[in-house]
């Protein structure tokens, strides 16, 4: 039928270039290293099938591994908080400006997402380098207490700070989202009926935005938890992450089935928290509309 | 509207500040008379002209627009037909395959395609990462074009049929001039995407193949000259001026309430 | 033989049964019209003559050819939409020539084809402008210009009418008349308006539940209602129910309650049935201060309960002593005064064994 010459190819292609090689990287968990690096064949010299679940083992009783994820997940959360704190007032004040302007306010929002992500990495090595202003503001006030100076790249805070400026419009946009859609004749009732401007807030404004926050919650913490260029590049070596251990599993050390298993423990994460954020939005999407 | 209390907008300001802030340092000191990014010394376009003749940065860009160039082409035409499948007909898996590559971490595709790509004998080079980025890209059209589809009128298509057009007239003489301005939108930014990608590509170019954000990566993680700070300026112009395009062509990407009924 | 001949046809959606075994059939030149309330089937009957919709049952039949696995593009058959749906994006000239370019038709003659059909809806000179420069009856007469242009076996017209404001919906309808005697082709009309059918309709189909209640003249619904839907549903009219006193010589006599035995002749033999409801229109009913001086057929006396006035006639209400609701229709022309009676004023009325109408049931 006609139908499926529209809906073929794309998802043929997305058959092919997504689904497969997600079945690959399952398949691969299961198998074991080549000695240089890679896969080792699926029927080995004895002619027998060579799965195992080795890698998964592995991955389950070293706990070097999972202190990664629980450092990943820990990183993600700060994000995610800061992100929130940062980005509430940004869409409280988009939400309540004139037509007009929020078009514009909300495209200044979105614009730095559209350069280039490592020009953001960038901007903070720049910011941060030891010989920048900031750096010496900083080691200058240390000094006055007479404490060494402290690196501000190459750290834990170097990679914070950039994870919530790469996010930070995501959890401004479903805010605001929301945040539009909100009665002011609802604020209008509470304080006829005697609330002062934090209860507005606290028990009006903030739990119908809740919905949004979620949303937007979800869309910071799922990338953040797996991300793997900024620990790269600002980062100490304290700051290796999951995606910093994939990548070492793939191209450095080269144990494939054993970085297939950590990607698969990180969708399983991702699918979860996207399944739950899903679930969240399902639910609370009527409360907003009060 | 109310007038906002000033601790809300010193707030915002901040924010902005914070957003932009960083941006406009790697903009002046590409200008900046010195090889260290630290303090302004003078004004110079030596930064620009030691990118004209890179060579190495040349190949780069070449590459970054060829890739881009065909995974906006390919990943319009089949985001069109997926998000034209997806308005007309109650799929199931199609929705998830368009979806899911958006919602995880983007490590996990690279990884998964090198492995693919690997087994299957695939050299890694341009074509590998066009194909990556063509599976990326398909589900931010699909989901652009779908929206436009639902913003418009459905008796439209009918009537070109009551008037004599088989299902494929019809969609060619009346729905697709209709979402066509959001069909460009998906493939502007399809490109946007493709140009700007870094996580990906990392993955699956393989050795010998260099796009632009991977050469930034080499050049930050190597030897980081203002050189960089050049090239970010001139990426960050172009995304610009693809971005206004796409706004032009299809404002309600880009509005606030969602209206796309234009 | 009938120009469209519906056999039989069903439609359900899941549990809701659209069209229930529908059968009718329309001839060339005339304007039928479907008629009914929202949800009787009368849209989904057009969208299946039309080819948008499939019946579950039965067979749709155009000059005898059975139309179904011919799809919307190949059947003679051209829809005016409710939403007039003109193409946005293509000038008036444009959306005119669009059913003559999907047929082939070399340009010179589109040309000529597409003046012809703008001088029938009069919209010459209209040309070069586009939809949203048009007003609301601009745009539906590009429509109808539209479907008209290749010369279709029939037009079907999906309640065209209903987005216009009153006056520009009675011009329009009498240029539909006008129009569809000129172009000489089969109308077939989706209305929910019960007084624009009967103005502009050779015959009604009164649809309800997706059945055909009656199939008639305007006159004939009107005077004659087949069941206690139709006379309801057209016009104001009285349901005087009861069981059914006495059947002889023509004349049925029916016992209602609250009112008393009313008397309504017969025309053709009714089998005894227990129950029956005269059909009274309010306009039948002589109404007057003063007892009648002749012994009408049927009389009764009451007080008036409510007015409506509207404007050329007012609507009363009377109640009986015995508690039952009549309406009567007396018409304001009489000079000076606005309305004769007031609330609370007694009156006698009385009316002809054939003013009203025998249903039974």
């Amino acid at each position: 039928m006609g139908a499926w010459l529209v809906s073929g190819p794309p998802l043929v292609y997305l058959l092919v270039f997504f689904a497969a090689p997600a079945l690959i990287m399952v398949l691969a968990s299961f198998r074991s290293p080549a000695e240089f690096g890679g896969l080792a064949p699926l029927v080995d010299q004895a002619g027998k099938l060579d799965l195992n679940v080795d890698s998964y083992v592995r991955f389950f009783t070293e706990t070097v591994f999972m202190r990664v994820f629980v450092k990943s997940a820990w990183y993600a959360t700060l994000t995610t908080l800061t992100c929130l704190l940062l980005a509430y007032p940004l869409a409280t004040l988009i939400a309540k400006s004139s037509a007009k302007y929020r078009d514009l306010l909300l495209l200044l929002v979105i614009l730095p997402f559209w350069s280039n992500f490592l020009i953001r990495i960038y901007a903070w090595m720049i910011i941060l380098g030891p010989n920048a202003a900031l750096a010496k503001l900083v080691n200058g006030i240390r000094a006055l207490f007479g404490a060494g100076p402290v690196p501000l790249l190459f750290s834990g805070f170097a990679v914070l700070v950039c994870l919530v400026y790469v996010h930070l419009p995501f959890m401004v946009l479903p805010i605001y989202a929301n945040l539009e859609k909100h009665d002011q004749a609802l604020l209008d009732a509470a304080q006829d009926l005697g609330a002062g401007a934090w209860q507005r807030f606290w028990r009006i404004t903030f739990p119908l935005s809740l919905p949004g926050v979620f949303a937007g919650a979800a869309l910071v913490f799922i990338p953040a938890l797996g991300i793997f260029a900024i620990p790269d590049i600002l980062g100490g070596p304290e700051d290796t992450l999951i995606g910093n251990l994939i990548k070492q599993q793939f191209l450095e050390t080269r144990d494939w089935p054993f970085g297939s298993v950590l990607s698969i423990a990180l969708t399983v994460a991702a699918l979860v928290l996207a399944g739950i954020a899903a679930w969240v939005a399902r639910r609370g999407g009527g409360a907003s509309r009060a | 509207m109310r007038r906002s209390s000033p601790w809300l907008r010193a707030a915002a300001v901040f924010a902005y500040a914070f957003l932009y802030v960083p941006l406009l340092i790697v903009v002046v000191y590409s200008f900046n008379d010195s090889r260290l990014n630290a303090e302004w010394v003078g004004f110079t376009l030596d930064w620009y002209r030691k990118l004209a003749s890179d060579t190495q940065m040349l190949t780069a860009a070449g590459n970054s627009l060829v890739i881009g160039l065909v995974a906006s082409f390919v990943s319009t035409v089949l985001g069109t037909m997926a998000g034209v499948a997806m308005h007309r007909q109650r799929l199931r898996l199609l929705p998830i395959l368009i979806f899911a590559p958006i919602a995880i971490p983007e490590i996990l595709m690279g990884v998964s395609l090198l492995i693919f790509f690997v087994l299957l004998n695939v050299t890694l080079g341009l074509v590998s990462v066009a194909l990556a980025h063509i599976a990326f890209c398909i589900g931010f059209v699909a989901i652009v074009v779908r929206a436009r589809l639902a913003g418009m009128d459905e008796t439209l298509t009918e009537a070109a049929r009551d008037c004599g057009a088989s299902p494929s007239r019809a969609f060619r003489y009346v729905t697709l001039p209709l979402i066509m301005p959001g069909v460009i939108a998906g493939a502007l930014m399809a490109f946007t995407l493709s140009i700007d990608d870094f996580v990906i590509t990392f993955f699956t170019a393989g050795a010998g193949t260099v796009t632009l954000p991977l050469q930034i990566y080499s050049m930050i993680k190597i030897s980081v000259t203002p050189e960089v700070n050049a090239v970010s300026t001139l990426l960050m112009l172009l995304t610009l001026l693809l971005i206004i395009m796409a706004a032009k062509l299809s404002p309600s990407l880009f509005r606030s309430e969602g209206d796309a009924s234009t | 033989m009938a120009l469209l001949d519906i056999q039989g046809v069903t439609r359900r959606f899941g549990d809701f049964t659209a069209i229930d075994g529908v059968s009718l059939a329309i001839e060339a030149g005339e304007f039928f019209t479907l008629l009914g309330p929202s949800g009787c089937g009368k849209t989904t009957l057009l969208r299946m003559i039309a080819g948008f919709d499939l019946p579950d049952a039965g067979r749709i039949l155009l000059n005898g050819e059975d139309l179904a696995g011919r799809p919307p593009e190949l059947r003679p058959v051209r829809t005016v939409f409710q939403s007039y749906a003109l193409f946005p994006h293509m000038t008036v000239e444009g959306n005119v020539a669009f059913p003559l370019q999907m047929a082939r038709v070399p340009a010179g003659e589109r040309k000529a084809r597409i003046g012809a059909a703008l001088e029938d809806v009069r919209l010459i000179g209209f040309n070069r402008r586009y939809p949203h420069e048009l007003s609301g009856g601009q745009k539906q007469r590009v429509a109808i210009a539209r479907a008209l242009v290749t010369h279709p076996t029939m037009l079907l017209l999906d309640e065209p009418l209903a987005a216009l404001d009153a006056k520009l919906r009675e011009e329009l309808q009498i240029e539909l008349i006008n129009l569809q005697k000129e172009v000489g082709i089969a109308f077939v009309y989706v209305t929910h308006d019960q007084t624009e059918a009967l103005a502009l309709s050779h015959r009604i189909a009164v649809m309800n539940h997706g059945r055909v209640e009656q199939l008639d003249e305007p006159s004939r619904i009107y005077g004659f209602p087949r069941t206690r839907f139709v006379a309801d549903f057209i016009g104001h009219c009285n349901l005087l129910s009861g069981p059914v006193a006495a059947n002889a010589d023509g004349v049925v006599t029916v016992d209602v309650a609250g009112l008393g035995p009313v008397r309504v002749a017969v025309h053709s033999s009714i089998a005894s049935s227990a129950q029956g409801t005269v059909a009274l229109r309010p306009e039948k009913i002589r109404i007057s201060a003063s007892a009648p001086v002749d012994t009408p057929d049927n009389h009764c006396h009451g007080t008036v309960a409510d007015l409506l006035y509207m404007g050329d006639v007012t609507v009363y209400r009377v109640e009986t002593p015995g508690g039952s609701r009549v309406e009567a229709l007396l018409a304001n022309s009489q000079g000076g005064r606005a309305k004769f009676f007031e609330v609370g004023d007694a009156v006698e009325m009385s009316w002809p064994v054939n003013a009203g109408h025998f249903i039974e049931g």
